[in-house]
């Protein structure tokens, strides 16, 4: 029973070992899962980009940024060679898998132990064959998943396995990689954001080429990066004259990037996901926007307004969500959720990057711009017109009745910075919906969550039947968590695989962003953004809300 | 011998589910005609709400509630809690629970010692789960049942090793009964502890070690003294290392933290400290350190990572998931009751490999309530 392992199987604990290819990396990764200090994950970042070979850093730049590549095996594959190689029932891997959490460690944690050899291929080599093997048999793909296996420390599986499930959350952000990445090159990490932003594949660029201003490629597509404001906290008044701000609605839809370059146009999210292909309401504008342009704005969808100021109205979040993460769209879906850009800042112009003139000219330049384009789907951001900031918070509580989440604040002399700043931006959101719900279902959770129980569901009152509505993950305290966690381990009632059925006992007070109608729920609404907001320990189960009420919340903000 | 308890007050509102070939049914002790479905035809032992009760010797082992006597495992407090008038236990026990429960009606043992309670032979056996720690072997009229208490595989050079007790019936523990917790080595993991502190004394910073104050503080220190002179202990640490030295143990020498010390006195040193530490302003003194978590609960990296732990050393007092079987499959028991942490399922596992086993709820009704409780409970 003992396992053999040798070389430094606890790498946190490990000097660097031989230095070489994916063995560095899964060191790399255990300490930015692991470490709780932002310095010691610069620190291992720096050391990795000084030391790795130069392919590796490339592929780690791109796994950093969401460039991983296509998924080659899939889950249950993955878990079926992982029950054959232990011999164990396969309710034992699901109870195993219940408890960790995590797909990816579940399978390290299980697989037999081995004597492995001390070479160690390097990352590119493992992502290559991964795209390579994407199309092949199963037997192929089979064959090089346990060949990896059988050559690795359960470190190393762990993160083999997490480069194929995805998800790869490991307590460090791209901003995080960018800053790193900026000190062993000596670059500007503005610099470094852009040049990494946009199109190119791994595979098939340089980490020269990737980080040189002139590249041998020009992409025409690149993204600036986008400039991310903060939640307002403090009062409006600490922000100085009204007069010097510029106020416009917030909308709830999805960030994007609309660049004409070299008679092509591109729009990406926020995720830096290409969307142009999405959003075939867009295309005309290929032939009407001049080159050199580069607009950023709200992709949003549109419905006839109900307001005389504004003269359109987006559509719940739920009716964008149709649009995205497929990849063929229906006449239906583009009859039902027409989609159009919102813009609000002029990045490029002219070829010219714009992003040091302040926000006033920025935003007169890109008037006269979209006015002149004079095209339904693409409007102008309207600006709210306000002499205090009395008459603002007044204007702000009126959000909800024409689909906006609130207001931005831009300060009107602001330059368009990189990533999220505070100072000259910034988002001042109403506050949520709010509805007091009962739990009656909790699995556990995942990462740092495993073992806990922490998912929830949460149902609201039908006449003496409970109704389920919602799921909420978040907004209680590690230390609340584990006093809901006590107490379903102790009030259970029935177990269904990972879900436990639970006393309905503990009240919370649910927030949520949006409501819509809902086929797929019990309940007939969805909710956008649902969270729990507070534990209601002062009160009874019988004290929570209806689903009456629920429905009086579709009928005045869901329709 | 008798299977239940005769007095109703007594009896239990937990159940015991018993899982054979497909069907699997429920049933409270009480209730004598199921007793026959089983091919256990009497109940030596039973689970009562004040613990494991044996009705012919009358006297209880490791129970949570005040009894007249009370067979102890083990000095952890979630096994011997105070307020009984007789404690029978390991000789090494003995002034461990002088520390915890005061002065009260002690007698020891040897392992392998017999003692007769109206007709019932016990007697207890090591288990390798710290020291004194012992398995408790329970014969009447030919039939043999052991209460494993917690128990672990490896010697451990302190605990003394595990005994494989023949029996009827095992009582087995189960905390770590899932396939993925499957230990290192103790040389393996303590060459880990090393490198660890020798690179945080590199960086000029201190390491602090949580780990329980009886057990994994006295397994951890030839780890640590093999790489560090300066070694402190927490105070609830140096009381049992006191107390184990003034029984006759020979256990390196550390210091104890007091209030007076200053910042200076914390150089590159090792500290050993119990899990209520954690998270203390008792640690400020120390800074600058990192914080390493020994327990088996560290094999999942989500719980280092909740605990907000610079590393996590998956050393264990209890049998991995192979240990676990391997002990119950030794001790050739035709009937198996596991306990104590992920009791449903090393239950269901043993009955689909052949072996008859049920699982018997605990105190909480919920499987990994127990682990939770110990964990708490363990915090001094």
């Amino acid at each position: 029973m003992e396992e053999v392992i040798t070389g430094s199987e606890n790498l946190l604990n490990a000097p660097l070992s031989d230095g070489s290819g994916f063995r560095l990396f899964a060191e790399l990764v255990v300490v930015l899962g692991t470490s709780t200090k932002t310095n010691d994950k610069l620190d291992a970042l720096n050391d990795y980009f000084s030391n790795a070979e130069d392919k590796d850093k490339v592929w780690v730049i791109a796994i950093f940024s969401g460039r991983r590549p296509r998924r080659a095996v899939s889950r249950s594959e993955l878990q079926q060679w992982c029950v054959e190689l232990t011999g164990l029932p396969e309710w034992i891997f699901a109870e195993c898998y219940h408890t960790v959490g995590d797909l990816a460690e579940t399978i390290a944690l299980l697989l037999p132990a081995k004597n492995i050899s001390e070479k160690s291929f390097p990352l590119h080599y493992f992502l290559e064959q991964l795209i390579a093997i994407e199309k092949q048999d199963e037997s192929i793909r089979k064959k090089f998943i346990l060949d990896a296996w059988a050559n690795m420390n359960r470190n190393e599986r762990f993160v083999f396995n997490k480069l194929i499930t995805g998800g790869f959350r490991i307590g460090v952000s791209q901003k995080m990689m960018v800053n790193a990445l900026a000190k062993t090159v000596s670059l500007n990490a503005s610099v470094i954001a852009h040049r990494i932003s946009g199109n190119w594949d791994p595979l098939m660029i340089s980490f020269s080429e990737l980080l040189s201003e002139s590249g041998t490629n020009i992409d025409h597509s690149k993204p600036y990066p986008f400039y991310l404001a903060y939640a307002l906290d403090d009062e409006l008044e600490t922000l100085g004259l009204p007069e010097e701000w510029i106020a416009e609605w917030k909308w709830d839809g999805i960030r994007g990037e609309m660049i004409k370059r070299d008679g092509q146009l591109f729009v990406w999210s926020r995720g830096e996901e290409l969307m142009t292909d999405k959003f075939p309401e867009y295309h005309p504008l290929q032939n009407i926007l001049d080159d050199g342009l580069v607009l950023d704005g709200e992709i949003i969808t549109l419905a006839k307004s109900l307001s005389d100021k504004i003269d359109f109205m987006p559509l719940p979040f739920a009716a964008l969500q149709t649009r995205i993460g497929r990849k063929n769209i229906t006449k239906k879906q583009l009859s039902e959720a027409p989609v159009g850009f919102i813009a609000y800042d002029l990045l490029e112009y002219e070829g010219e990057d714009y992003r040091e003139y302040p926000m006033e000219q920025r935003r007169e330049t890109l008037e006269k711009i979209v006015a002149s384009i004079n095209q339904p789907v693409l409007r102008i951001s309207p600006v709210i017109e306000f002499n205090s900031w009395d008459e603002l918070k007044t204007i702000r509580s009126k959000s909800r009745d024409i689909g906006s989440e609130g207001i931005m604040l831009k300060r009107k002399n602001s330059i368009y910075q990189v990533g999220r700043k505070r100072g000259d931006w910034w988002k001042w959101k109403i506050d949520p919906l709010v509805i007091d719900a009962v739990m009656i279902y909790a699995q556990k959770g995942s990462g740092r969550r495993s073992n806990l129980y922490t998912d929830y569901t949460f149902a609201v009152k039908d006449g003496d039947k409970l109704v389920t509505f919602t799921k909420a993950y978040s907004g209680l305290t590690d230390k609340e968590f584990a006093e809901v966690d006590n107490f379903v381990k102790r009030n259970s009632l029935e177990k269904f695989g990972p879900v436990r059925t639970v006393k309905p006992e503990l009240v919370f007070e649910i927030a949520f962003e949006g409501i819509a109608a809902s086929t797929r729920h019990k309940s007939g609404v969805a909710l956008r953004f649902p969270r729990i907001n507070r534990w209601r320990k002062d009160k009874k189960p019988d004290e929570i809300n209806t689903l009456e009420d629920l429905k009086g919340m579709l009928e005045a903000y869901g329709k | 011998m008798i299977g239940i308890d005769g007095n109703p007050e007594q009896k239990i509102p937990w159940s015991v589910t018993i899982k054979s070939d497909s069907t699997t049914f429920a049933f409270s002790f009480p209730s004598i005609p199921f007793i026959s479905k089983i091919s256990v035809q009497t109940f030596m032992l039973t689970f009562t709400d004040k613990g494991i009760y044996c009705a012919q010797g009358d006297f209880y082992i490791d129970p949570w509630q005040p009894v007249n006597k009370a067979v102890i495992t083990h000095a952890h407090s979630d096994h011997a809690r105070a307020g009984c008038e007789n404690y029978l236990c390991h000789r090494d026990t003995v002034p461990l629970l002088q520390l915890r429960l005061g002065n009260n009606n002690y007698q020891s043992v040897e392992w392998g010692e017999s003692i007769l309670m109206n007709g019932v032979k016990v007697s207890l056996h090591p288990a390798g789960h710290i020291i004194g720690s012992s398995q408790i072997r329970v014969e009447y009229n030919g039939d043999v049942w052991v209460v494993s208490g917690d128990y672990k595989t490896e010697n451990d050079g302190i605990s003394g090793a595990i005994e494989i007790v023949k029996c009827n019936v095992f009582i087995t523990e189960s905390t770590f009964g899932l396939p993925i917790y499957n230990w290192k080595s103790q040389q393996e993991i303590f060459t880990d502890i090393q490198n660890w502190i020798i690179k945080n004394k590199r960086e000029g910073k201190n390491s602090v070690l949580i780990g329980y104050s009886l057990g994994k503080a006295q397994r951890l220190l030839p780890c640590v003294k093999a790489v560090s002179e300066n070694v402190f202990v927490h105070g609830a640490i140096w009381n049992v290392h006191e107390t184990l030295i003034n029984a006759g143990f020979k256990l390196p020498s550390v210091k104890r933290v007091t209030p007076d010390m200053s910042k200076e006195a914390f150089k590159e040193a090792v500290i050993i400290a119990p899990p209520s530490a954690d998270g203390s302003p008792w640690l400020k003194r120390f800074s600058n350190y990192e914080i390493g978590v020994c327990s088996g609960w560290m094999q999942v990296r989500g719980n280092y990572r909740r605990r907000n732990a610079d590393a996590g050393f998956a050393l264990s007092d209890h049998a991995d998931w192979k240990g676990l079987l391997q002990v119950t499959k030794e001790t050739g028991a035709h009937k198996v009751f596991a306990t104590h942490g992920f009791q449903s399922v090393f239950s269901r596992y043993l009955n689909e490999i052949g072996i008859e086993a049920a699982e018997v709820k605990t105190e909480f009704g919920e499987e990994e309530a127990q682990a939770v409780e110990e964990e708490k409970i363990k915090i001094e």
